[in-house]
C-alpha cells in the first residue's frame, strides 16, 4: 500500500503544477500592461497625418476628456476589421485619437478614405517613435487615457464587435 | 474556381482527419479490451487515412501561401507577395496556427510509421499503441479546429497584400529548425504510446522496451538536431553572439531532451536486465508530457519569451485541458498499474546498472532544476509574491556542476559491467585515462595564449574523461581480435552509436567551456577608414554602402580583415536591413566561421556623424557546440540502424561484444 501511494507522487506533483499553470493563465497574459498602467502618456512632438505643417504634443490628451488612442496602420489587416467598431465608438460620443503607425501619409489617408475616419485627429508616426515609447509591438493596440493624460487601460490587438459594449464602454464610463 | 476553394478543402480535410483519428482511438482500444480482432483491425487503415487527410490539409495551406491568397487570415498576417517562395512555404509554420498543423501532420506521420513497422508485434499491443496515438491526435486536431483554425478567411475586406513574415524569421533557420524540433517533440509520442499500451495491457515486461527503443532514439536524435539548429540560428540571427539564453522556450525544448536522454539509458537497462521497469515507464510518460508542457508554455503566453506567438488565453486554456487529460490520466494509470512489487534484480554499487541509475538521477535533477527555473516566475506571480525573472546565473550555477558530475559517471559507464564489477579491474583499465585527462586538461589552457582559466580546465578534464576511457575500450576490444580492423568491424552499430553519442557530449562540453571563457567582444564606433584590433585580427572599415534586396533595404559595411603577420586579407559584410512591409529593422551579422574560431561582426546603431556602433567578436571553438550535437544525433541514428532491431522481436540475440550500450549525454 505504501508503495502504491509512492506511485501517486508524480500525479500529485503534476496536479500542483497544473493549478499554478491555470492561475498563470488567468493572471495576466500581457505582463507589459503593468509597466504602463497608471502612468502618464509619454511626451511626444509629431506632425498630424492630415496636415504635415501642424504639430501636436501631449497637450492633445490633457483636454479634460477621456480619450481612446488607437494605433493603426494601412498594412495591418486586423485594423481594417476593427474600423467598424471604432466608428461605432465615435458615434457613441467617445473621443478617439489615432496614431498612424509606420505608414506613408498617402497610404494612411487612403485607408481613412476607404474605411471611414472615427478619429478627431491622427498623429503621424512613420518611424514608430511614439509607439516605441508606448511599448507597442503590433497593431492594432488601443490605450484609454483619462482626463489628465494618464493611461488607464490597454487593449492589445483587435477590438472585437462584442468587446465594444463588454469591455471598452464600461472602461470609458469608469474613468469619465 | 477550384483554386478559390483550396482553404475550404483544407478545412474539410482536417475535419475528416479528426473523425478518422477518433475512430483510430476508440475502435482499437475497445477491441483490445474486449479481444475483438475485427475492431483491432481498424488501427492501421485509420492511421493511414488520418495521415492522408492531414497531409491534404497541410498541402492546402501551403498552396494558399504559395498562391498569395490573402483572403486567408493566416496568410495575410504572415506572408507577403514579395516574399521568396521558400519563405512562403516555411511561413506556414512561422506562426501559431500553421505550426500546430505541422505538429499534427508529424503526429499523424509518426503514427502511420509506427503502425507500418510493427508487423511482428502482438496484435493487441499494436492496437493499443495506435489507439493511444489516435487519442493524442484527436486532442491536437480538435485544438487546431476549435481554437487555431489556419483556414479562417478575411472576407469581404481582404487585404491587398500581406503583413509579411516577421523578418527575424526570414532565414534558413526557419526552414530547418522548427520541423526538426517538432519531429523530436512529436516523436516521443511513440514511446509514450508504447508505455501506456504496456500499462493498459498489464504487460510490463522487457519486450515493449525493445520495440520502443529505436523510436525513442530517432525522436531523440531529431530533438538534438532541432535544439542545436535553434541555438545556431539565435547565434547568427539575433545579432549579439549568444548561443543559449535560458529563455523559457529554449528551456521547454531542453526539458524533454534531458528526460529523453535518461529514458534512452533506462530503456537499455530495462531491456537488458529487466530492472527499473516502473522508472522507465514514468520517464516515457514524463518525456512526452514535458513536450506538451513546452507547447503550453510557448503558446499560452503565461511566460514572456522572445518566441512570441500570438498569445490567446483561450488557446492556453485548451492546451492546459489537453495537458491535464493526457498527463493526468497517464500518471493515474501509472499509479494504478505500475508493478506493485519491484522485481528486484541484484546489482552492486559498482556496476553498469548502478552507474546508469546514477546517470538517470543526475539527469532528472537537471530536469527539475531547469523546470523550477522556468516556472518559478510563474509560481511567484500566482502566489502574488512579485514578478521576477530567473536569469542565466541561476541556471549556470546549477547546471554546470551537474554536468561535471554526470561526466564523472559517463567516463565509468561504458567500461563497466552489468551486475557487478571488480573495483581493481576498473582502476586498471581506467587509471591511465584518469591521470591523462587531468594532466592534459589542466595544461592545455596554458597553451592557449598562456591564459589559464579554471573553468576551461575543468571542462577539458571532463571532456577528456569521457573520451579517453572509450578509446581504451576500443583498444581493448580491437586487441583481442586477429587484426585491428577485424576487431573494430565486429562491434555493433549500436556500440558505435554509443561511442559517437558520448564523443558528441565531450565535443559540446569543450565548445561551451572554451567559448564561454575565451570569448572576446569589442564594441566600437567605426566610420570608413577606422580600424580595430581584436584577438590578433585587424578589422578595417573600408566603405559604407547600401543595397536593395528582394523585400528590404540595407546599409552595408565593407570590413577588411587581416590576420596579424599574414598578408592575405578577406572582407566581411555586415548589414542593417530595413524590411519594407513591416518597417522593421534587422541586423544581418557577418560571420567568418572556422573550426577553431568564428569572427563575428554586427552593425549596431548608426551614429549621427556617419559612423556606426559596431560589435566585433572573436569566438573560439564555438562551432564545437553544434558539431557535438550533430555527433550525438548521428550516434542516435546509428543505434537505430543496428540490425538487431530488424530481427524478429522474439529472438534474443547473444550477448554480442559491447552490444547496444546506451549513450549518456549532457548538455
Amino acid at each position: 500500500m505504501k508503495r502504491r501511494l509512492l506511485l501517486l507522487l508524480p500525479l500529485a506533483g503534476f496536479l500542483v503544477l497544473s493549478v499554478f499553470l491555470y492561475q498563470g493563465l488567468s493572471l495576466n497574459p500581457f505582463h507589459r500592461d503593468s509597466a504602463l498602467m497608471a502612468r502618464d502618456f509619454p511626451e511626444f512632438d509629431l506632425a498630424t497625418l492630415e496636415d504635415a505643417e501642424r504639430r501636436v504634443d501631449r497637450s492633445l490628451l490633457t483636454t479634460g476628456e477621456v480619450t481612446l488612442v488607437n494605433v493603426w496602420g494601412e498594412w495591418c489587416p486586423e485594423c481594417k476589421r476593427e474600423m467598424p467598431q471604432l466608428l461605432d465608438l465615435a458615434e457613441r460620443g467617445v473621443r478617439l485619437v489615432g496614431i498612424s503607425y509606420k505608414d506613408t501619409r498617402e497610404k494612411g489617408l487612403g485607408f481613412l478614405e476607404e474605411f471611414g475616419d472615427p478619429f478627431e485627429i491622427n498623429i503621424f508616426d512613420p518611424d514608430g517613435e511614439l509607439a516605441f515609447e508606448l511599448g507597442v509591438y503590433g497593431a492594432p493596440e488601443t490605450f484609454l487615457v483619462d482626463a489628465d493624460g494618464v493611461i488607464r487601460y490597454h487593449h492589445t490587438g483587435y477590438i472585437a464587435p462584442g468587446e465594444v459594449r463588454e469591455k471598452i464602454l464600461p472602461e470609458v464610463e469608469k474613468w469619465r | 474556381m477550384l483554386t478559390q476553394m483550396i482553404p475550404e478543402i483544407g478545412h474539410y480535410a482536417l475535419v475528416i482527419a479528426l473523425l478518422l483519428a477518433a475512430v483510430q482511438a476508440v475502435m482499437p482500444l475497445a477491441g483490445a479490451a474486449t479481444r475483438r480482432p475485427l475492431w483491432m483491425a481498424y488501427a492501421r487503415p485509420m492511421a493511414a487515412g488520418q495521415l492522408l487527410f492531414v497531409a491534404i490539409a497541410y498541402a492546402c495551406l501551403t498552396t494558399s501561401y504559395l498562391l498569395d491568397d490573402f483572403s486567408v487570415a493566416n496568410v495575410a498576417n504572415n506572408s507577403n507577395s514579395m516574399l521568396p517562395w521558400y519563405y512562403k512555404a516555411s511561413a506556414v509554420w512561422g506562426n501559431h496556427e500553421g505550426s500546430v498543423l505541422l505538429w499534427s501532420l508529424m503526429l499523424a506521420g509518426w503514427g502511420y510509421f509506427a503502425a507500418r513497422f510493427s508487423r511482428e508485434l502482438p496484435r493487441d499491443m499494436v492496437a493499443r499503441v495506435i489507439g493511444v496515438l489516435g487519442l493524442v491526435c484527436v486532442g491536437f486536431l480538435a485544438f487546431v479546429l476549435i481554437t487555431s483554425n489556419p483556414f479562417e478567411r478575411l472576407l469581404p475586406n481582404m487585404p491587398q497584400d500581406g503583413a509579411d513574415l516577421n523578418p527575424l524569421l526570414q532565414d534558413f533557420g526557419l526552414i530547418v529548425h522548427p520541423p526538426m524540433l517538432y519531429m523530436g517533440y512529436v516523436g516521443f509520442s511513440v514511446v509514450f504510446a508504447f508505455a501506456i499500451a504496456a500499462l493498459l495491457g498489464g504487460r510490463l515486461d522487457a519486450a515493449w522496451t525493445r520495440w520502443a527503443r529505436p523510436w525513442t532514439n530517432l525522436a531523440w536524435a531529431f530533438l538534438t538536431v532541432g535544439i542545436a539548429l535553434g541555438s545556431w540560428w539565435a547565434y547568427y540571427e539575433l545579432g549579439w553572439g549568444g548561443w543559449w539564453f535560458w529563455d523559457p522556450v529554449e528551456n521547454a525544448s531542453l526539458l524533454p531532451w534531458l528526460t529523453g536522454t535518461a529514458l534512452i539509458h533506462s530503456l537499455a537497462v530495462t531491456e537488458k536486465r529487466g530492472a527499473f521497469k516502473s522508472w522507465t515507464v514514468l520517464l516515457a510518460i514524463s518525456t512526452f508530457s514535458l513536450s506538451l508542457l513546452g507547447t503550453f508554455l510557448v503558446r499560452s503566453g503565461v511566460l514572456t519569451s522572445v518566441h512570441a506567438f500570438a498569445n490567446d488565453p483561450s488557446r492556453g486554456f485548451f492546451i492546459l485541458v489537453l495537458l491535464g487529460i493526457t498527463v493526468g490520466l497517464s500518471l493515474l494509470l501509472f499509479a494504478l498499474r505500475a508493478p506493485r512489487v519491484s522485481h528486484q534484480v541484484g546489482f552492486t554499487w559498482l556496476s553498469r546498472d548502478a552507474l546508469l541509475l546514477i546517470n538517470n538521477i543526475v539527469l532528472v535533477i537537471m530536469t527539475v532544476t531547469v523546470l523550477m527555473g522556468t516556472v518559478y516566475p510563474l509560481l511567484l506571480d500566482a502566489l502574488d509574491l512579485g514578478k521576477i525573472s530567473v536569469g542565466p546565473p541561476y541556471f549556470n550555477a546549477l547546471f554546470v556542476p551537474l554536468t561535471v558530475i554526470m561526466c564523472v559517471f559517463m567516463g565509468l559507464g561504458p567500461l563497466s559491467r552489468w551486475k557487478r564489477m571488480n573495483g581493481r579491474e576498473l582502476w586498471r583499465r581506467l587509471g591511465g585515462a584518469a591521470v591523462a585527462a587531468v594532466l592534459i586538461g589542466a595544461v592545455a589552457p596554458l597553451l592557449y595564449g598562456g591564459e589559464w582559466n579554471a573553468w576551461v580546465a575543468i571542462g577539458l578534464v571532463a571532456a577528456l574523461w569521457v573520451v579517453l576511457p572509450m578509446l581504451r575500450d576500443l583498444y581493448d576490444k580491437a586487441r583481442g581480435a586477429p587484426s585491428w580492423l577485424a576487431g573494430l568491424r565486429r562491434l555493433s552499430l549500436a556500440y558505435w552509436g554509443m561511442q559517437l553519442g558520448h564523443l558528441g557530449v565531450a565535443v559540446t562540453i569543450v565548445g561551451v567551456a572554451v567559448v564561454s571563457n575565451y570569448n572576446i567582444e569589442r564594441n566600437v564606433r567605426m566610420g570608413p577608414g577606422d580600424s580595430v584590433q581584436v584577438a590578433g585580427y585587424t578589422f578595417t572599415m573600408t566603405e559604407l554602402t547600401s543595397r536593395r534586396g528582394a523585400n528590404f533595404l540595407a546599409d552595408r559595411a565593407v570590413i577588411e580583415v587581416q590576420r596579424d603577420g599574414s598578408r592575405r586579407s578577406f572582407t566581411m559584410n555586415p548589414e542593417k536591413r530595413l524590411y519594407i512591409a513591416r518597417g522593421m529593422p534587422m541586423t544581418q551579422v557577418a560571420l567568418r566561421p572556422g573550426f577553431f574560431r568564428d569572427l563575428y561582426v554586427a552593425m549596431g546603431e548608426d551614429l549621427d556623424d556617419g559612423s556606426w556602433a559596431m560589435r566585433v567578436q572573436f569566438k573560439p571553438f564555438v562551432r564545437w557546440l553544434w558539431l557535438g550535437a550533430l555527433l550525438m544525433a548521428a550516434g542516435g541514428i546509428l543505434a537505430v540502424a543496428d540490425k538487431r532491431y530488424r530481427r524478429l522481436a522474439t529472438a534474443r540475440d547473444p550477448e554480442a561484444r559491447g552490444d547496444a550500450k546506451p549513450r549518456e549525454a549532457a548538455a
